[in-house]
C-alpha cells in the first residue's frame, strides 16, 4: 500500500484520536481485506481478519513506537491474524510442518515446460483465469503463500516482508521463489492446455 | 538444440527470483542468458515464469476496495460510524 496517501499522523493515533483512526482505517482497509481475501478461502474469513486487524491496532495504536512504517505494522497484525485462523481451522497440522524452517530441503524443480507466453493477454486475463489464478495462490503452503502475496501483490519490498513476518530477506527470498515456482507450474498445466485448445 | 551442460539448470534456478525482479549482478545475469540462449527448457521457464509474476501484478491493482457492506459493518465493530461517509 502506498505511503504517499495524505501522511497519516502516529502521534495523533498515539493520543488516540478518532478522527485520524478512521482516516488510517480509510486509507489501509483496501489492501489488508484484499490481503486476507487472498489468504483464506471465505470472504468470512476475510472479513473477520479485516476486523481483527483493525481492533487489534486500536487496542495497541499507543505501543506503536514508529520503528516500522504504519502499514508494515498494520501488515503484520493482519498476517498473524490469517496465519492464526488457518491453523485454528486446520488444528492436526503437525506442529514440525509450521515450524520456520519446515521442508527447506524441498525439491523446486520446474516440471511444467509448455511454452504458454505467447497466449495473447485478453486470454491469459480472463475471467477464468483470474479465478484460476486466485485458485493457484490458495493452493500454496499458507508459509509461501503469505510471503507471495506481501510481496507480489502488496509490492512490499524483501526487507519489509522480512520485517513483517520476523524473517531474514534470505528466506524471504527462498520462499518467494519457490511460492513463484510453484505458480509457474500450477498456471503452466492450467494455460498450457488452453495452448492445445488453441492449437487443435 | 546444441549441446550444452544441463547440471546449470539446476544451480541457475536460484538466481531467478533475483533475475526477473531485476536485482542480479551482471555477471550472473550474463550466466543465465548465455544459458537460456542455449537452453530451451531454461527459456521456457524464464520466460513463464516472469508471466507469471506480471498476471500477478496485473490483478493485484484491482481488487483495492472493501465492498460497501464490509466497510459499513467494520466502521461498526470499530464504534466509527460517524466516520462512515
Ligand atoms: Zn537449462
Amino acid at each position: 500500500m502506498s505511503e504517499t496517501t495524505t501522511e497519516i499522523s502516529v502521534e495523533a493515533l498515539r493520543r488516540g484520536d478518532r478522527a485520524e483512526f478512521a482516516r488510517m482505517v480509510e486509507a489501509y482497509s483496501g489492501p489488508i481485506h484484499r490481503l486476507a481475501l487472498k489468504m483464506l478461502a471465505h470472504p468470512q474469513d476475510a472479513e473477520d481478519v479485516l476486523q481483527n486487524t483493525f481492533l487489534k491496532a486500536l487496542q495497541h495504536i499507543r505501543g506503536f513506537e514508529g520503528r516500522s512504517s504504519l502499514s508494515t505494522w498494520l501488515y503484520r497484525i493482519a498476517a498473524n491474524e490469517a496465519l492464526m485462523l488457518i491453523r485454528r481451522q486446520r488444528p492436526e497440522t503437525p506442529l514440525a510442518d509450521l515450524g520456520p524452517d519446515a521442508d527447506d530441503n524441498e525439491d523446486f524443480a520446474p516440471a511444467n515446460l509448455s511454452d504458454w507466453c505467447c497466449l495473447p493477454e485478453q486470454e491469459l486475463l480472463t475471467s477464468e483465469s483470474r479465478a484460476r489464478l486466485d485458485q493457484a495462490i490458495r493452493r500454496l503452503p499458507e508459509k509461501l503463500r503469505i510471503v507471495f502475496l506481501l510481496r507480489d501483490i502488496e509490492g512490499l519490498s524483501i526487507a519489509e516482508t522480512g520485517q513483517t513476518l520476523d524473517l531474514s530477506e534470505t528466506a524471504v527470498k527462498t520462499r518467494l521463489l519457490r511460492a513463484r515456482l510453484r505458480l509457474r507450474d500450477d498456471l503452466g498445466a492450467y494455460y498450457g492446455e488452453r495452448l492445445g485448445e488453441r492449437k487443435k | 538444440m546444441s549441446e550444452h551442460d544441463h547440471s546449470q539448470c539446476r544451480s541457475l534456478l536460484a538466481s531467478l527470483s533475483d533475475y526477473v525482479d531485476g536485482t542480479l549482478g551482471d555477471e550472473l545475469c550474463a550466466d543465465i542468458e548465455r544459458h537460456v540462449s542455449e537452453c530451451r527448457d531454461c527459456r521456457v521457464v524464464v520466460d513463464t515464469l516472469r508471466k507469471t509474476i506480471y498476471l500477478y501484478h496485473e490483478t493485484a491493482a484491482e481488487n483495492a476496495s472493501v465492498p460497501e457492506v464490509v466497510r459499513e459493518r467494520l466502521y461498526r465493530a470499530l464504534n466509527l460510524e460517524d466516520y462512515l461517509a
